[in-house]
């Protein structure tokens, strides 16, 4: 072997005692010669590795992604044609009418607008809003490791806490009325948390202010891989800041921006605390303001009238549509490269 | 150009004049400040109501920003008035379940997946990433059910078992097993180590960037989640943090709101500690964290 980079020896703790127990050396030489598999050194590293032993060591994730992943999805489709009930009982077989009373259902069509809405109306501002405050904070300034932190605090927040104070900031009596009221720019309170439509556009807000920090950080990497010749050669040309941002940090990182896209699509048909904090837990005035996920919450799991086989075929809806925007959007990346 | 020495400045430190012009900079802190205020300043506005005392408004015509007459009576009335305690206790087993089962599990599946040459290998990693497709919400009547059945409603167990391993950490950690050099296994393997060892003693060490992120991930989303909590607890007593706090708010202004503030300060405080501690390593880790896949 050539003198590679092997800097130190590192020794083993307690390897010592394994190679001067009596014995081991010829236990092993049996194993080799019993035990299947690649001779030893032949495939890396699979020495006296035992057949079983990788099992035992993935064993809990395999248990983990098949129990609670991959099962409980086949077992929502397969729920979704029966009546089963949350707390129990007898289910029976139903066909297709969780489907057909889905169709004719208004509020699971409300629910399904709440939702596209939300991705619709997010999903944009995610990508671009968390970008400029990257641009904001790239720069090494002084103080400036300050600011980037105290960013990310909305991201450690749960959306509870993050639900509690806005919902202090948006009542009717609450700091954003006061302060509107005192600078004379409304007559009276803006009824952030009584409208359905503004609980819709507050909790879309709270998202947003929430998820900031989180997809700054996304950025921050991203722009670190833009080269910064271009924007000097730019400046040179005489390009201000607002040019500069379009025409060479936007392209720069147009593959972490269509990643983004696609996580906060699917982040907004994932929306239920924001609802549930600012239009309670009824999800705003009769409903109107529930998302798929509190709709299959609603009619899925409640104990006296959920059922669970709706609850599943909503929630089949709500795996449809994830998948039809991820396949959007892995088609628009490619095209994208293209 | 960023931190480039000013031509006429003859000191080693930096003048303020290297970071720029001088308008361009003061643009950037102003907005700099507006987006600190934007950001953190709810939170802070929370805090500080926390500390009022009961003759003080927190909001309405009267309300100050700043507590004149600071006291903490409202922490001591939240854990007079509701289970606080219980509460904090619950949410704290769920982490340190979720924490050590998650650490313990994604290390091992993961150093498996990243050694080379074992049957079935590739079936593994395919179940992984398949049970990565479905979003919670869209299966969550199913796990309901399952946890139904095994008898954890209304138990913080069931709240930890269906995600006490993650496929992102294991692929998370695996990718950070495939970077470890060669050389440092071969060394272990001439030292005798057994598999055990040379994960423990070798693999660990080199990976805890990844380790860091995952503990981190996993602090921060259990002790922050809130749906699933919600569905499976029912009692009081069971109750975790977040889950305890909505409720404050739902059976609403009976409570004094200082008190609810306060508990939300309470919430935030572990979280923040945690971030702080480790925010040097975080940001790199986050980077380097990218799932191979």
């Amino acid at each position: 072997m050539v003198a590679t980079q092997t800097a130190k020896p590192v020794t083993v703790p307690g390897a010592e005692a394994v190679v001067s127990a009596p014995g081991t050396a010829r236990i092993r030489r049996l194993a080799r010669a019993v035990l299947p598999g690649p001779a030893p050194g032949a495939n890396g590293a699979a020495l006296y590795r035992r057949w079983w032993l990788p099992w035992l060591w993935t064993a809990p994730a395999i248990v983990c992604a098949a129990v609670f992943g991959v099962f409980p999805f086949l077992n929502t489709v397969l729920l979704s044609f029966t009546n089963a009930k949350p707390l129990g009982g007898a289910a029976n077989f139903v066909g297709l009418s969780n489907y057909t009373r889905m169709l004719d259902d208004s509020d699971f069509w409300l629910a399904t607008r709440n939702s596209v809405l939300y991705a619709v109306i997010v999903v944009p501002l995610m990508v671009l809003l968390p970008l400029l405050l990257a641009v904001l904070v790239e720069k090494n300034l002084p103080g400036i490791g300050f600011f980037r932190s105290a960013f990310y605090t909305p991201v450690l927040a749960s959306s509870v806490v993050v639900g509690l104070s806005w919902q202090w900031l948006l009542a009717d009596d609450g700091l954003v009325n006061t302060w509107l009221e005192k600078a004379h720019l409304i007559r009276s309170a803006i009824p952030f948390l009584s409208d359905s439509w503004l609980i819709l556009l507050s909790a879309m807000g709270l998202t947003l202010w929430k998820g900031l920090g989180w997809y700054m950080v996304f950025y921050l990497a991203a722009l670190g891989n833009v080269p910064k010749e271009l924007h000097e050669a730019a400046s040179m040309d005489g390009a201000g800041a607002a040019r500069r941002f379009w025409h060479i940090t936007v392209p720069g990182v147009r593959q972490a921006m269509m990643l983004v896209g696609t996580l906060t699509g699917i982040g907004s048909l994932r929306v239920f605390t924001e609802i549930y904090m600012l239009g309670s837990s009824t999800g705003g005035p009769g409903g109107a303001d529930r998302t798929l996920p509190f709709y299959i919450r609603d009619v899925g799991l409640d104990p006296i009238t959920g059922n669970a086989g709706y609850g599943s075929a909503v929630s089949v809806a709500l795996f449809v549509l994830t998948l039809g925007l991820t396949l959007l959007a892995q088609r628009l990346t490619k095209e994208d490269e293209s | 150009m960023t931190t480039a020495v000013h031509p006429k400045s003859r000191r080693l430190t930096p003048h303020w004049r290297d970071y720029g012009r001088p308008r361009e900079l003061l643009v950037r802190y102003l907005l700099l400040l507006l987006v600190l205020g934007l950001t953190v300043g709810p939170l802070i506005w929370q805090f500080l109501a926390s500390l009022k005392g009961t003759g003080e408004d927190v909001f309405g015509a009267n309300a100050s920003l700043l507590p004149h007459h600071p006291t903490l009576r409202a922490y001591r009335e939240v854990f007079s008035q509701v289970p606080v305690a219980t509460y904090i206790k619950n949410s704290l087993i769920v982490v340190l379940l979720s924490v050590g089962s998650q650490l313990l599990f994604s290390t091992t599946a993961g150093y498996m997946l990243s050694k080379p040459a074992w049957k079935g290998r590739r079936a593994v990693w395919i179940l992984l990433v398949a049970s990565m497709m479905f979003p919670f919400e869209s299966i969550m009547v199913s796990l309901f059910l399952s946890i139904r059945d095994l008898g954890l409603v209304d138990n913080v167990v069931g709240v930890w078992l269906p995600g006490f391993v993650g496929a992102i950490n294991v692929l998370l950690m695996r990718g950070a097993f495939l970077a470890v050099p060669r050389e440092i296994e071969d060394s272990g393997m001439l030292d005798g180590a057994s598999e055990w060892q040379r994960f423990r003693y070798l693999y660990l060490p080199s990976a805890w960037g990844a380790i860091l992120v995952v503990t981190i991930n996993t602090f921060i989303s259990a002790w922050d989640d809130f749906l699933w909590p919600l569905i499976v607890l029912r009692s009081e007593d069971h109750m975790t943090l977040t889950l305890g706090l909505s409720r404050l708010q739902s059976s609403s202004f009976g409570y004094d709101q200082r008190v609810v503030m306060a508990g939300s300060v309470i919430s935030v405080i572990p979280v923040l500690v945690l971030f702080v501690i480790t925010q040097r390593w975080f940001y790199k880790g986050v980077s380097a964290g990218a799932v191979k896949l």
